[in-house]
Formats: structure tokens, sequence, C-alpha cells
């Protein structure tokens, strides 16, 4: 059972980083350096609760607002360019992050122990859940609170006119700019919310594997982030959840007696995704099929 | 209202737009044609500041646009229409006109928050009447990209309308119109002015352009070569050299 309970906390996390990739898309940016955001995320909130002994929450919450204050500066610079220039961009950020952390040294002696980033050999320890004895299924309910959360925040934030503006500067920026919007402050406030997302999801990461190091934050988890929405399209947060579910369940999990052949699953599967699926797997189209289908069951009498 | 002063802009070396000096009144509907290539559609762009000019200065209310970016133009006033219609097709109709609502900073006390997040009573109104105004009430609902072409235009001007502006620029709204619905823009565009618009009209169709403007500017390569009233316009030898040929063909 708690094989479960660890997957649906990666498929929980994963979702946050598709997520804070899926904002930044709605206005139709591309970028790598969700790895950078949830990078920090999950330092520092693992610094937190390991060397100034936070409780969980605050450290969440704080390693998240660090997370968004990142992307909020280099929201600036980086939205100036555009397409493949961006991605250049945010990749060089991503590795910037990923390299700090790699050189980061930060080590003391707390209860007879000596904890923090260790620099090359990884940052291990972080163990507020197991110290505090929470069972695995109520570590996946913590996640899944961040996750629901978020995600109703999106969906809400997408019937508001901010999210209208998001997919319009998306759709055409010179229309956008053409009705008075900043783009660079609507991309920057996409970028901003992105990297808190982003973090929220990086210091559930940190606490839930208790041992992260550089390698985990590659451009390889950057496309991971910018993959989910692409499979899932950007007609609603489910669709990003939906490819977190395919991905993570079924190929990952699922696929492992194909060993190291799986990694060859995801090209072909884009590739797949984006001549079959343009929008997406999870298009308008497929969610109103699904809808149809959830009302239909609904109406079905003796149906609880 | 609107001042060009010298206006120039060369694009490499071609120069699309040559000192360029106009100045449109309020109120007023100022029609600025020309063949093809003459630089009306740039100097839309260079108002709305797409690109920056070479040379030159806009004033508006006597104020200089020069150094301010495009969303901030609008916010001083300024709206456009596209001439290769740019609405946002993914979105509906009712989010087109929710999106460029509420762009101005001046509207009745506004927070943040129920800017970007709510959705008051007055802006449905407002909504609501600018889906009047484009005979479009019964498709607020529908995806800007599904509607068939002449109700694209008429939300695209729609559009402009709901950033309330104090000068409207249309870049040959008339383009690919039949002449039943260049009739209802004729109309329209008069509407606009009666709301105290001022508008700018460039426009490649004669009929348009000759019955609703007050004032017609003409360009050729970037230059003016005429100013005046339709009749004037119409009866200018340069003009007729230029853009529109021997008389007889005009009617």
């Amino acid at each position: 059972m708690d094989f479960y309970f660890g997957l649906a906390q990666t498929i929980g996390i994963h979702t946050l980083l598709g997520l804070s990739a899926y904002v930044l898309m709605l206005t139709g940016q591309l970028s790598l350096a969700q790895a950078g955001f949830f990078a920090i995320g999950a330092y520092t909130a693992g610094i937190f609760t390991v060397l100034f002994q936070w409780t969980i929450l605050p450290a969440l919450i704080s390693g998240a607002l660090i997370a968004g204050f990142f992307a909020f500066l280099i929201g600036f610079p980086a939205l100036r360019v555009r397409g493949l220039m961006l991605v250049v961009a945010t990749i060089a950020f991503s590795e910037f992050v990923r390299l700090f952390f790699f050189n980061l040294h930060w080590r003391e002696t707390i209860d007879n122990l000596e904890v923090g980033p260790d620099s090359t050999q990884g940052f291990r320890e972080i163990r507020f859940f197991s110290a505090n004895g929470w069972e695995t299924w109520e570590v996946s309910l913590f996640v899944w609170f961040f996750v629901i959360a978020v995600m109703a925040g999106l969906w809400w934030m997408d019937r508001s006119r901010a999210g209208a503006v998001l997919r319009a500067v998306g759709e055409d920026e010179l229309a956008a700019q053409s009705v008075g919007l900043n783009l660079t402050a609507v991309k920057v406030a996409a970028m901003t919310v992105g990297g808190v997302i982003a973090g929220i999801g990086g210091g559930l990461y940190a606490h839930t594997v208790t041992y992260i190091d550089h390698l985990t934050f590659t451009v390889l988890l950057a496309t991971f982030a910018i993959a989910y929405p692409i499979l899932g399209g950007l007609s609603s947060v489910f669709g990003t959840l939906a490819a977190v579910i395919f991905i993570q369940g079924i190929l990952i999990e699922g696929l492992r007696f194909l060993g190291d052949w799986r990694n060859i699953l995801f090209g072909l599967l884009i590739i797949v995704v984006m001549n079959l699926k343009p929008s997406g797997i999870f298009d308008a189209r497929t969610a109103l099929m699904l809808k149809r289908m959830f009302a239909g069951k609904r109406g079905k009498p003796g149906d609880a | 209202m609107l001042e060009l002063r010298g206006l120039s802009k060369n694009f490499g070396g071609v120069q699309a737009v040559d000192k360029l000096t106009a100045t449109i009144e309020e109120g007023e509907i100022f029609g600025l044609i020309g063949p093809n290539g003459s630089g009306k559609s740039t100097t839309i762009n260079l108002i709305c500041g797409v690109f920056p000019v070479s040379e030159g200065a806009i004033f508006l209310n006597g104020k200089d646009l020069g150094a301010m970016p495009p969303h901030r133009r609008l916010r001083t006033g300024i709206a456009r229409t596209f001439q290769n219609i740019r609405l946002f097709g993914e979105l509906t109709v009712w989010q087109n006109l929710w999106v460029a609502r509420n762009s101005i900073e001046d509207i009745a006390g506004q927070g943040f928050f129920s800017r970007w997040f709510g959705s008051s009573k007055l802006v449905r109104e407002e909504i609501d009447e600018m889906l009047e105004f484009a005979d479009l009430a019964d498709k607020g609902e529908e995806l800007a990209g599904n509607l068939a072409f002449g109700e694209q235009r008429r939300l695209e001007l729609a559009r402009a309308l709901a950033t309330r502006p104090k000068i409207l620029l249309l870049d040959e709204p008339a383009a690919g119109m039949n002449l039943e619905e260049v009739q209802d823009l004729d109309e329209r565009i008069r509407k606009f002015r009666d709301l105290g618009v001022t508008v700018l009209l460039v426009e490649h169709v004669m009929e348009l352009v000759m019955g609703v403007a007050d004032r017609i500017a003409v360009l050729n390569f970037g230059q003016k070569i005429a100013e005046g009233s339709p009749t004037e316009i119409q009866n200018d030898t340069a003009v007729q050299e230029a853009y529109l040929g021997a008389p007889e063909e005009t009617a």
C-alpha cells in the first residue's frame, strides 16, 4: 500500500511542477527555469526545517516565496526574449541554480549530528516527516492538500479576467498590447506565480524523499515540467494532472519491466502526440466529451 | 487632438513614411488613403508604438507620445483595429471584450483584485452594451475564432471601443467586405463619432472613405500629396494621377 501512497506523492509533486509551467505557457512562453525554481524551493525548505528547525508549513511557504522572488527577478530580463532564446536563457538559469547548490556547503551540528547541504555529497537527512512520526498516507494527504489548493486556485483564475488576459497574451501579443495590456507585467506575473508553485513542489519533494542533490534538478526535470502541459493541453489544469498520471503512473511505474527502453518511449510519445493531437491529449474536445460522460453518469438513477 | 509632426520612418533604405505632418481635430472622421505601400498602415503602427519613429513626433492632446510604451499609449486613449483581423480566437466573444475592458486605469475606483479577478455588475453591463453595439448579443459564449468574417470585424471594432478610446485608428476595416457590409460599417463609424470618438480611417474602399470622412489626406510613397474635403480630394489632379485614375473611373 505504501507503494501507492508513494506514487501518489510523486504524482502530486510532479503535478505542481507541471502546473508551474502551465501558468507561464498560457502566456505562450516556454520556460525551462522551472527546474531552478523547484531546486530553490527544495533546498530552502530543507534548510529551514533541518538547519533552522522550523516546522514544515512555514518552511514550505518561505521556500515557495523565495522561489517566486527569483522567478520575479529573472522574469524581467528573460521574458524580453521569446521562443528559443527564452528556452536558452531559462536553461542557463536552471543550470546556474543547480551549480550553486552543487557548491553549497553549509553544515551544522544539531543534536550531535552534522546536517545540512554538503556540496557534492548532496543534502541528506531532511527528515521532518519521519522525525515527527508522520505516516506515508499522512504525507500523501499533505502533498495533495497543496496540489488541490493550487489546482483550485488556477481553475478559478482561469475563469477570471486574469485567465483570459494570460491566454490573450499567449495568443496574440500585438493584439493584447493594442488593448492596453502590459506584456512584460503579465508575463512576469505568470512567471512569479509559476515560481511559487514550483517552489512548493520542490519543498514537498525534498521532504518526501529526504535526500536531494544537484543531479535531481537537471534540464531533464525542466523538460518534464513542460512536457506535462504540452501533453495534457492548455484547456484546463486537469490536462496537466492527466499527463502526470499517464507519464509517472503508467509509463514510469507501469512499464518498469522494460528497463532503460522505457526512456525511448517519452520521445516517441511526444512525437506521436504532437502529430495526432497538437493541442494536447486533454484538449477542449476531450474535456467536453468527459463532461458529457460525467453528466450522463450522474443522471442515471440509483447511482450514488 | 492628434498631431503628427514631420513623422518619418525608414525600414533599411525604404522610406515608408516621409515627413508626414497632419492634425486630426477632435470629433472628426479623418480619412487616410493612398496606393498600396504608401505608408498608411505604417503610420498607424507608428502612432500605436509598434515600432519607433525614425524622425518627427506624435502628440495626443499636446502630450508627446515619443517615449511611451504601446500599452500606455492605449491608456491615453488610442485604440486600433488591424488590417488582418487580430482577435483572440481561442477566447469567447465575451472574453475578448472582457480582456479589453478595464485596461484603462481611471475606471471608477477599481482595485487590483476586482480589475483582475472580479466581474462587477458595472463591467458586465458595459460588455453587454458592447455586444449589443456589435450585434453579437447572442454570440457572447462563442469562440471568437468561430465567428463569420463580418462578425469578427464587428467584434474587433467593439473590442477597440471597449477600451474607451478618445481616438480610434481603423486599418482598412472594409477590406474583404461586400457592399452591404460596407454600408453597415459606414453607419458604425458614424456611431463612433456620435459617441465622441475621433476616427482615423485608413481605407482602400473609396465608397466608404468618400462618404464618411470629414477630411482626407492622401499619401504616396510616404509623402502627403494632398489634404482636404472628399470633394477637393476627388478633384485634385495630383491625387488622380497617383491613385484615383481619371474621374469617370471612380464613379
